[in-house]
């Protein structure tokens, strides 16, 4: 492995750059640069701290271990996909549907990645098991929020068209059909578009860190396209599980389009 | 003689009211607007929670399911939703004389909803919900936006419907004229529920 290490002089002149920016934010009033300067500092600190975490899972590898940080990572993804939500679901519904979802997609998804295909020893090996985890988690994450938010926002803009199909004795789920069917779309379009457009447009993240840290560019393109297919399974199972339970939460056992579920 | 029998409906935005209504029956709500008429309908369909009784004579509503009452109980309301692009995508099953009672054809079916004028829209509104054969009817002035040429065809439609089905009508205006021309029975809604006004 041919890796250069960085320094922290290296980090140093990059961080310039952004310093930079953030200074020129402040001159154009462009109101965002406290923001540019937390979100780098955040970044700075937590991908640092899990740089420490990872160290320690890789020096003490562990089922327990594995167990605890993928159940914390996902109950970190659960709480993002409720605070994108513009209406959320009211009470525990609002954080357990997505992060139920979620974990019924992206740790099926995984467990089968790495028992059956990268079939490692021991198969929860730290330094495949937490990064393929990762990555399926945070693009599930973004396909379940999108998919719920468009379903509740459809659901209250399109409320006298719900009703008026209610009234006529339609069932709820048959009523919502169309919105069902777009949210659920709205949800897969970002894994569809970037393994349509990866490589002629964008190089993933994966493999050009696989690149960077040496390996032969083959290796990284295959790893790259296994991720693509494990993500655009996970987020589209997660989306179409989240999607369902959201619609059905839309209604009650009397078929009433009960829209105070949501948070205002 | 089948009757809708609603005994101390409320919720948190009604005041506990009771009415009855028997097939082949006209019965006219009045009131200020802003007091609950349109949620006293909502309620009598199921559309939203309610405590009190609802159903037609010794049975409740919640004997059968939401989608079985609401095919018995059909509620019109004063503008009409419609969630597809063509007239065809809103009727299920539609025969051609259910069709020319009301003013169509068969071609009508083909028409784009949002070419239909606001007389149009209503009589297809109508259509819409007796298509489910409903033994009573819940009117939210269904006439409200009408010029007078379709107010009179809408308030035959409706009427012959009630006589002939029969069916019982619960039907809300503010037009005391028009309560006068169709009415059997009068209510007035009043912000403590609904009175019985006797003529």
């Amino acid at each position: 492995m041919n890796m250069i290490s960085l320094t922290a002089l290296d980090l140093s002149i990059a961080a310039l750059l952004v310093i930079v920016l953030a200074v020129l934010g402040l001159k154009l009033q462009l109101g965002v640069t406290r923001q540019l300067i937390i979100a780098a500092i955040r970044t700075t600190v937590q991908l640092l701290l899990i740089g420490y975490i990872l160290k320690l899972l890789f020096e003490n590898v562990h089922l327990g271990y594995m167990a605890a940080i993928s159940i914390i990572m996902l109950l970190f993804a659960g709480r993002e996909v409720m605070a994108r939500q513009t209406h959320p679901y009211k009470g525990l519904w609002g954080f357990g549907m997505g992060t139920l979802s979620m974990f019924l997609s992206t740790f099926m998804v995984t467990l089968i990645a790495l028992t059956v295909i990268i079939n490692n020893d021991p198969w929860y090996t730290p330094q495949y098991a937490i990064p393929l985890l990762g990555m399926m988690l945070g693009n599930t994450m973004t396909g379940i929020a999108l998919g719920l938010e468009r379903l509740t926002q459809a659901a209250r803009e399109q409320r006298t068209k719900i009703e008026a199909q209610l009234m006529l004795g339609h069932s709820g789920q048959q009523a919502i059909t169309n919105i069902r069917r777009q949210s659920m779309r709205y949800g897969m379009i970002p894994i569809i578009n970037s393994m349509a457009a990866a490589g002629l447009v964008s190089l993933p993240g994966m493999m050009t860190g696989q690149i960077l840290a040496g390996s032969p560019p083959l290796e990284a393109v295959k790893y790259q396209i296994l991720i693509m297919f494990l993500i655009a399974a996970g987020t589209g199972f997660g989306t179409v599980i989240a999607v369902v339970l959201g619609s059905h939460r839309l209604f009650d056992e009397r078929e009433r389009l009960r829209l105070d579920r949501l948070r205002k | 003689m089948k009757s809708l029998r609603v005994k101390d409906i409320e919720n948190e935005w009604l005041p506990k009211s009771s009415l009855e209504v028997a097939v082949g029956e006209c019965v006219v709500i009045s009131g200020p607007s802003g007091v609950g008429k349109s949620l006293l309908l909502r309620a009598i369909a199921d559309l939203d929670k309610h405590k009190g009784h609802v159903g037609i004579d010794d049975s409740s509503c919640n004997d059968v399911t939401a989608m079985q009452w609401r095919k018995q109980v059909g509620l019109l309301t004063a503008e009409s939703a419609w969630w597809g692009e063509l007239v065809s995508d809103h009727l299920d099953d539609v025969d051609n004389e259910m069709l020319a009672a009301l003013g169509f054809d068969a071609e009508s079916l083909n028409w784009s909803v949002d070419r239909l004028s606001t007389g149009e829209k209503q009589r297809l509104a109508i259509l819409r919900v007796l298509v489910n054969k409903p033994d009573f009817l819940l009117l939210d002035e269904p006439t409200a936006n009408l010029d007078p040429q379709s107010v009179n065809k809408v308030e035959k439609i409706l009427l012959a419907y009630c006589h002939d089905n029969p069916a019982g009508l619960i039907w809300v205006s503010h037009d005391s004229t028009q309560a006068e021309r169709i009415a059997d029975r009068f209510y007035s809604f009043e912000t403590t529920g609904l009175v019985e006004v006797m003529t």
